[in-house]
């Protein structure tokens, strides 16, 4: 069984127009089934209003869908008893850094989620030093949040869910603010959690780049899972990518350009590094 | 530009008066403040000035930097000031033309600007020697009687502490809007004082706006780490007394019947 099962699930929302009265009835999600393993790395990938981020709220119990259920753990979300426990299990971290943090110290943001549980005082500590040492944060823990880096700022955020000692946790376009190199900071936080914590990831995102190290991605569009498969597969897919407006990685379209135009690669190349091993082992003797 | 801004202009050193838990200052300038208007002669402001002074002294918060804060109330000051003069009949002491000066004039002139002078350098030293979340965590700590009244002590300081917190961000956001704003081209200096506030609108409405969305998101952020009210939380930092808190407040139950002393048998200036 897994950790997370959405097993048919639906979400709608009203639109209203300025009077309040109810304009249309959006779908945001419609049909999706979606089981996550136990230390699986997931990548959600699709565009703009694809569904992705009210798919990562039902997760958390922020939102529960109107027909189907999800289970977190074993616990219906549905349930308001177990609301908090999911949410202990089931950690998420925003898009925007500035809009997440509350502590105006470091470390007291890390340590507002284990208060929040009503965890003792000295196990807080230990938990929050614990924490800040694993996303690397440590050294910053007197300082204020407004003085840290984008990418510094979102590591603290995970690392406020980290204390909580989740089994899950859900990234919604963590990323989605920063600049490049904040964006790779919080991606190889996001896999040391994976690899060394053994924390199932769920990373809800747009760029493709991200993507490549999941063990599994899902892509979506109008509220629908279209696609589903490791990277390689999906990467493969390029055309169909391309019909729902989503980009591959420079490096996979270039490969795919080039055996457009008759140059024997392989499918799925993902990183430039690959595309280069790849070009040089069939073209080098030339 | 304006990201260290520190909002209760906290002075950052180290000190017997920094390192106090923030309820025994809390507790003493309130003290200070009762203090200031029992006093009602030279020999009990003599002491509260002495007690100030001390205190001054060993918070290590340049006087420069205390007096500081008086700028702002200088103009209040000076109008209390001239009203009592003027306006308190007793024995004159002076007349110009018209207006009569009596010697009570003079003395609750002298008084009110003393007690106000002290008022503000006293509780000024409070806020230069505590840090904001160090101020609000105290006030919810000595607010939880209330709690029988049912004020929601908790959220009352969450939302103060939450506001400190976002006090920088917003006014990173309003520096934002105003370069936007002002590269579209509006203009926030020209004119009267009603067309000035209302070429504020497209600067007040955007920021309202997303303050709005922030608070939106804050609150879900809260939410999905677990966040339900005071109850069932623990804390990180809980206040708990050392001795040399438990020696303050020794210090500052002295301090207030030594005045009241002072103020019993002491010198007066005008015999009443």
């Amino acid at each position: 069984m897994g950790i997370i099962e959405a097993d048919n699930i639906a979400y709608e929302y009203l639109r209203r127009d300025e009077e309040g009265n109810v304009e249309a009835i959006v779908r945001a999600i419609d049909g999706v089934c979606l089981n996550i393993r136990k230390g699986e790395f997931v990548a959600i990938l699709g565009g703009n209003g694809s569904g992705k981020s009210t798919l990562a709220k039902q997760i958390n119990a922020i939102l529960y869908p109107c027909e189907g259920t999800v289970t977190v753990d074993g616990k219906d979300t549905a349930d308001e008893d177990k609301l908090w426990e999911i949410r202990q299990c089931a950690g998420m971290v925003f898009q925007n850094p500035d809009n997440q943090i509350i502590g105006s110290v470091v470390e007291e943001d890390v340590g507002f989620g284990p208060e929040n549980m009503g965890i003792p005082t000295k196990e807080i500590r230990e938990r929050v030093d614990e924490a800040l040492k694993i996303l690397g944060m440590y050294e910053y823990r007197k300082h204020s949040p407004m003085r840290l880096s984008g990418g510094q700022k979102q590591r603290v955020a995970i690392a406020g869910v980290v204390a909580m000692h989740p089994k899950c946790i859900i990234m919604d376009e963590p990323t989605a603010m920063l600049d490049p190199s904040g964006r790779k900071e919080v991606i190889r936080a996001a896999r040391a959690l994976n690899d060394v914590e053994k924390i199932t990831i769920i990373l809800i995102t747009h760029y493709m780049e991200e993507t490549i190290y999941a063990d599994r991605i899902v892509v979506m569009d109008k509220g629908h899972v279209s696609m589903t498969g490791t990277p390689k597969e999906i990467f493969s897919r390029i055309d169909e990518l391309k019909a729902i407006r989503l980009d591959v990685p420079q490096s996979t379209y270039l490969a795919y350009e080039l055996r457009k135009r008759g140059l024997h690669l392989p499918d799925g190349i993902l990183s430039d590094k690959e595309l280069v091993t790849e070009l040089c082992r069939s073209y080098a003797t030339i | 530009m304006m990201r260290d801004i520190t909002l209760g202009q906290y002075y950052q050193t180290d000190s017997v008066l920094h390192r106090l838990d923030p309820r025994v200052k809390i507790v003493g300038t309130l003290v200070y403040i009762v203090s200031l208007f029992a006093a009602k002669n030279v020999t009990s402001y003599l002491v509260a000035t002495t007690f100030l002074a001390i205190m001054i002294i060993i918070s290590r918060v340049p006087f420069s930097f205390i007096v500081r804060g008086m700028k702002t109330i200088v103009f209040i000051l000076l109008i209390t000031v001239l009203f009592n003069l003027l306006l308190t009949p007793g024995i004159p002491a002076y007349t110009i033309w018209k207006i009569t000066i009596s010697y009570e004039g003079i003395r609750s002139a002298a008084y009110t600007a003393v007690r106000l002078t002290f008022l503000i350098l006293g509780s000024s030293l409070m806020t230069l020697t505590t840090t904001p979340n160090n101020l609000t965590d105290g006030l919810e700590s000595l607010m939880k009687p209330l709690k029988v009244f049912r004020v929601p002590v908790h959220e009352i300081a969450m939302m103060m502490s939450i506001a400190l917190r976002f006090i920088p961000i917003l006014m990173e956001e309003t520096d934002k809007i105003m370069k936007a704003q002002l590269s579209r081209g509006a203009d926030f200096e020209s004119g009267g004082l009603i067309k000035r506030a209302r070429n504020l609108i497209p600067l007040l409405v955007p920021l309202f706006v997303s303050a709005f969305r922030r608070a939106n998101d804050l609150a879900m952020a809260m939410e999905a780490r677990c966040y339900h009210g005071g109850e069932g939380r623990t804390k990180m930092k809980p206040l708990i007394y050392k001795s040399r808190d438990i020696a303050a407040y020794i210090l500052i139950v002295i301090y207030f019947l030594l005045l009241l002393t002072a103020q019993k048998y002491g010198f007066k200036l005008i015999r009443s």
